[in-house]
């Protein structure tokens, strides 16, 4: 490895994070906007254009705000815990590749994936399990009785939805025979996406993920009525903003794993017939992989401020009595069809 | 008790399924998104009342230039929260009495519309103005000068008087 790879790598780092963030600011934006227009509302419309600059205004005044450590609290682990959340959220995007072809950098053919790593899945699956752990030390170390109930409502749910999340996932990797992500996408060629091939297993994973996120309707770790704010009621200023950022970096990821699992990530059906140059191919994919991520962002969206929450044995009643079935059911029928099918 | 409980409402088959209900409340939310919005962006878009609303009291101003009022004091004497003040004086006019003073207080005002209705002159009325904001008491305080409007621009309330009182 010489110093050019590493450089390459650096900034594919970079510009992933610079991204990520935009999007999280502007995800904040289009969540208002979209609560807004389902509550027939306007919303957000002052600051700058549209009101397109209102995340950032947000961000400043939450910075601006004092940073509170309860007295009691575990003052380690207390901030450590968004720490957690936000490396995990941030740190799972590296193995989605957003372009098929490679591109010619300083003279290396540069592939677009931070990191083409073989166990592909299993790393999002480890990560996004790591997750909790944010979450639910946040919840312990603030020594208060709702961040408590957050922290351990959101251990459980993920643990009980990871499994449907693991189980729908193995359908997938049935189909292509690998764990690796871009070939999970190469395997998805044309109009055979994963969600047509695998509509069970495509449904179990979305509401999984959902479950993951911790959205509605399963945003029960900090459901408002019930748990002041939940695992981060005693979190203020940059800690708050990062669990904020970690909640909404993880919507990204669960999309972008979602698409490129399911939706044939940069997968543009019929473009290799139009036989363009390899730039504008590259561009086109990463379009494609870009509004298809836009796409599973604004559903999450669309179903938080359509669905209401789920009471907590109904979320644990779903999780191991009907996804956990079904996502078994998936993984047998799909053996059954490979086996049949020659 | 028989009958106070209500039959526990058992869902069908698709309604088990969850996903069509979900996509069915998806679709309404959707709709829902789409349509034209209500609301009116308030300081760029202002609201124009209609001619019965009650705004501020004014006192009209004919177009020789002398106002109504002949300070009979009635609206004085009428307003529940003690908002008028009147001081008579004469003059030469043919009325011969008018105004020397005329101060309503806007911070005791109601808008009741109250005076408007004693009123034998019909020279104090509620014009359309909605947005009043004060920094300090004095300004609060409406003199002659700020309360004395053109009959012209009072047209739509003084038609509407004389069609409904």
């Amino acid at each position: 490895m010489e110093f050019i790879d590493i450089l390459i790598i650096f900034i594919k780092i970079l510009v992933m994070f610079a991204v990520v963030l935009v999007t999280v600011a502007e995800l904040v934006y289009t969540e208002r906007k979209i609560s807004a227009w389902i509550q027939n509302r306007i919303g957000p419309n002052r600051v700058g254009w549209k009101g397109l600059l209102q995340p950032y205004a947000d961000v400043i005044k939450l910075l601006m705000k004092e940073d509170i450590v309860p007295t009691a609290a575990n003052r380690f682990i207390h901030t450590l815990a968004p720490i957690i959340s936000i490396g995990v959220a941030f740190s799972t995007l590296a193995v989605v590749p957003i372009a098929g072809e490679t591109i010619t950098m300083f003279g290396r053919q540069v592939e677009m994936v931070i990191a083409d790593v073989n166990i592909g899945i299993l790393y999002i699956l480890a990560l996004t399990s790591m997750g909790v752990y944010g979450l639910t030390l946040s919840g312990w170390s603030s020594n208060n009785k709702y961040s408590l109930l957050g922290g351990l409502r959101s251990s459980a749910q993920m643990i009980s939805y990871e499994l449907s999340m693991g189980l729908s996932v193995i359908g997938v990797i049935m189909v292509t025979g690998s764990l690796q992500l871009t070939e999970v996408v190469a395997h998805q060629s044309g109009w055979m996406w994963n969600m047509v091939l695998q509509p069970i297993g495509f449904i179990t994973f979305v509401v999984a993920a959902f479950a993951e996120t911790n959205r509605t309707p399963f945003d029960l770790p900090e459901a408002e009525p019930e748990l002041v704010g939940g695992y981060h009621t005693e979190y203020s200023s940059f800690k708050f903003a990062l669990f904020f950022l970690a909640e909404y970096a993880n919507m990204i990821t669960a999309s972008a794993v979602i698409t490129t699992l399911y939706f044939g990530g940069w997968q543009v059906p019929y473009l290799e017939l139009l036989e363009l140059p390899t730039g504008l191919v590259v561009a086109l994919q990463i379009l494609a992989f870009m509004v298809k991520v836009a796409f599973m962002l604004f559903v999450f969206q669309w179903v938080r401020w359509t669905v209401p929450r789920f009471r907590y044995d109904q979320l644990m009643d779903l999780g191991w009595k009907v996804m956990l079935p079904i996502a078994l059911l998936n993984v047998v029928i799909t053996g059954v069809v490979i086996l049949l099918l020659p | 008790m028989q009958g106070q409980t209500h039959d526990k409402y058992t869902l069908t088959f698709w309604e088990k399924l969850y996903i069509p209900e979900i996509l069915k409340g998806m679709k309404l939310t959707l709709e829902q998104m789409l349509k034209k919005k209500e609301t009116r962006l308030y300081p760029e878009e202002k609201w124009v009342p209609p001619p019965s609303y009650r705004g501020a009291p004014v006192l009209v101003l004919e177009e020789d230039g002398v106002e109504r009022c002949v300070a009979c004091g009635l609206c004085a004497r009428v307003c529940p929260a003690l908002a008028i003040e009147v001081q008579a004086a004469e003059t030469a006019d043919e009325k011969e009495r008018y105004p020397e003073r005329f101060e309503i207080n806007m911070l005791r005002c109601i808008f009741c519309g109250f005076c408007e209705e004693v009123c034998p002159e019909e020279a104090i009325v509620m014009s359309p103005t909605y947005e009043m904001v004060f920094t300090k008491y004095e300004d609060a305080l409406f003199g002659k000068d700020q309360l004395l409007t053109p009959a012209a621009q009072l047209r739509p309330r003084l038609e509407f008087l004389r069609a409904h009182r």
